[in-house]
């Protein structure tokens, strides 16, 4: 690790000041992947800036049908949150299902969210719900805010400070997980909501991506069956040593499948 | 606890970078008071190196094998992730804590007693991680969850059909069922 700085603000303004007076700083959330990324040398901050003691930062609020998440509320604690449960348990069940519970007592969503990694859970609910991501200076709609590979919406001195999610009617997740690191190698989210179907897709592609056909086969039946003839392009999926792209085609399906059996339990 | 060795005299790799500060934090009960001359210290070089508590071990140093598994505020952390600058104020507890008088904790004398280790590498981590388990979760003697809990805990040596025994023993849900033979 190169030497760096440490910051440590007590509020939103602050951090982002000394972000933008930083171009080579880093926020520090649960620190799950800046950590290990800093430890390669992939990573070399000038400072970091831990959002740790910002109040405000971290929590869960349930207004009519709208779920809120700070920023800084890890894992552990959205998978155990009853509010969670009750408005949007797919929600909760994907966070429980996220690394180990070391990786879950400290990493957050916008930690998840921020970094964009292909394989991350997050972005499939969030952009399976249509949620809204809540930054110091504008709301982001999930359809706008990933953009690629670790690549997202988000300005270099930006600053995520919650994420708003919908309550649906009815919504499931399923990944497969690699053994090893137990991110998906492929997850489904599938949500059917007042606005309509939506499916994403995760650990498939360079980013999470939404699934058209397979909304509307669901929109006009939703179950299992519906999905179960349907495919995604190979030649636009991931190919490592963990699985071949055909493979994770073949997975999509079955995912989506298994996501609408979870979504009608 | 009363016989922990003061802190080393603090060495950075980088002097010139690097500003003092002082943390506080309570390490398995006691106060104490650690200076930190570089940022780039993780609670678990701070315990290895500095603060002479070796029983945390590391073993990927990036997070997934859970050797350096301590308890940061009651709750299960990989001590390799987590900069020993952020834990002003912060309870640690780590291996060197539990037990006391000569006598075992439960559960390392369940481990014990389930043979429920090989080379012993990751034990530590292993027994801290069923202390948070047990904290965290509580009671629930289902082997499928305990093994889901305990998954961020890797064992080289394969002892974990004993680890999930060891822990359903103190559990109260004694049956050496999943032991192997
Ligand atoms: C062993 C292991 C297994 C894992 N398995 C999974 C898995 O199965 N599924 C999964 O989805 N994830 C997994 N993760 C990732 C983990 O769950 C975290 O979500 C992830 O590390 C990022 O969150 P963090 O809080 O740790 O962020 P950090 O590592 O602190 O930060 C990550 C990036 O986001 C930026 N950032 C952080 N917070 C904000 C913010 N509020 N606004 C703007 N930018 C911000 C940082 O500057 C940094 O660039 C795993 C991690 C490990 C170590
Ligand atoms: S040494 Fe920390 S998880 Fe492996
Ligand atoms: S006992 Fe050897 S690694 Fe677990």
């Amino acid at each position: 690790m190169k030497a760096f700085d440490y910051l440590k603000p007590d509020a939103v303004p602050a951090a982002v000041g000394a972000l933008a007076a930083n171009p080579d700083a880093k926020l520090l959330a649960g620190g799950m992947t800046l950590l290990p990324t800093m430890k390669q040398r992939l990573a070399e901050p000038a400072a970091l800036i831990d959002l740790a003691g910002i109040a405000g930062l971290k929590g869960i609020t349930l207004d009519g049908d709208t779920l809120t998440i700070g920023a800084m509320t890890p894992h552990a604690e959205v998978a155990a949150s009853a509010t969670v449960a009750a408005a949007i348990p797919a929600l909760a069940a994907l966070a429980g299902g996220i690394g180990d519970p070391a990786v879950r007592n400290r990493g957050t969503i916008g930690g998840s969210l921020a970094n964009c990694d292909p394989s991350a859970d997050y972005p499939a609910a969030v952009l399976g719900l249509g949620a809204t991501v809540i930054t110091d200076r504008r709301e982001i709609a999930a359809d706008d805010f990933f953009l690629g590979l670790f690549e997202t919406a988000l300005e270099a001195d930006e600053l995520i400070t919650a994420v708003r999610f919908p309550r649906p009617l009815r919504a499931g997740y399923a990944k497969f997980k690699s053994p090893a690191s137990r991110y998906a190698l492929v997850g489904v989210f599938v949500a059917e909501t007042v606005a309509g179907v939506r499916v994403a897709v995760t650990g498939a592609a360079a980013s999470v991506f939404r699934a058209p056909a397979f909304e509307a086969a669901l929109a006009a039946d939703f179950t299992p069956g519906a999905v179960a003839g349907l495919s995604v392009d190979a030649a636009d999926l991931n190919a490592d040593i963990h699985a071949e792209a055909s493979y994770r085609a073949h997975l999509v399906t079955v995912m989506a499948k298994r996501a609408v059996a979870a979504a009608l339990e | 606890m009363a016989d922990l060795p003061e802190p080393l005299p603090v060495q950075s790799a980088a002097p010139e970078a690097a500003e003092a500060s002082i943390i506080g934090l309570t390490l398995n009960g006691v106060t104490r008071v650690v200076p930190l001359d570089d940022p780039r210290v993780t609670l678990l070089d701070l315990l290895r190196e500095r603060l002479g508590l070796s029983g945390a071990k590391k073993g990927c140093d990036r997070g997934q094998c859970g050797a350096c598994t301590v308890l940061l505020d009651g709750r299960r952390v990989n001590a390799c992730l987590v900069l020993a600058v952020t834990l002003d104020g912060a309870a640690v507890e780590t291996i060197e804590g539990l037990g006391g008088g000569g006598a075992l904790h439960p559960l390392q004398a369940a481990f014990v007693e389930h043979d429920a280790l090989q080379c012993g590498f990751c034990t530590p981590g292993q027994i801290m991680s069923a202390l948070g388990l047990l904290a965290e979760e509580g009671n629930d003697p289902d082997p499928e969850r305990i093994r889901a809990g305990m998954s961020g805990n890797l064992c080289r040596c394969g002892a974990h059909p004993a680890i999930v025994a060891a822990i359903r023993a103190v559990i109260g849900a004694g049956d050496r069922s999943e032991m192997p033979e």
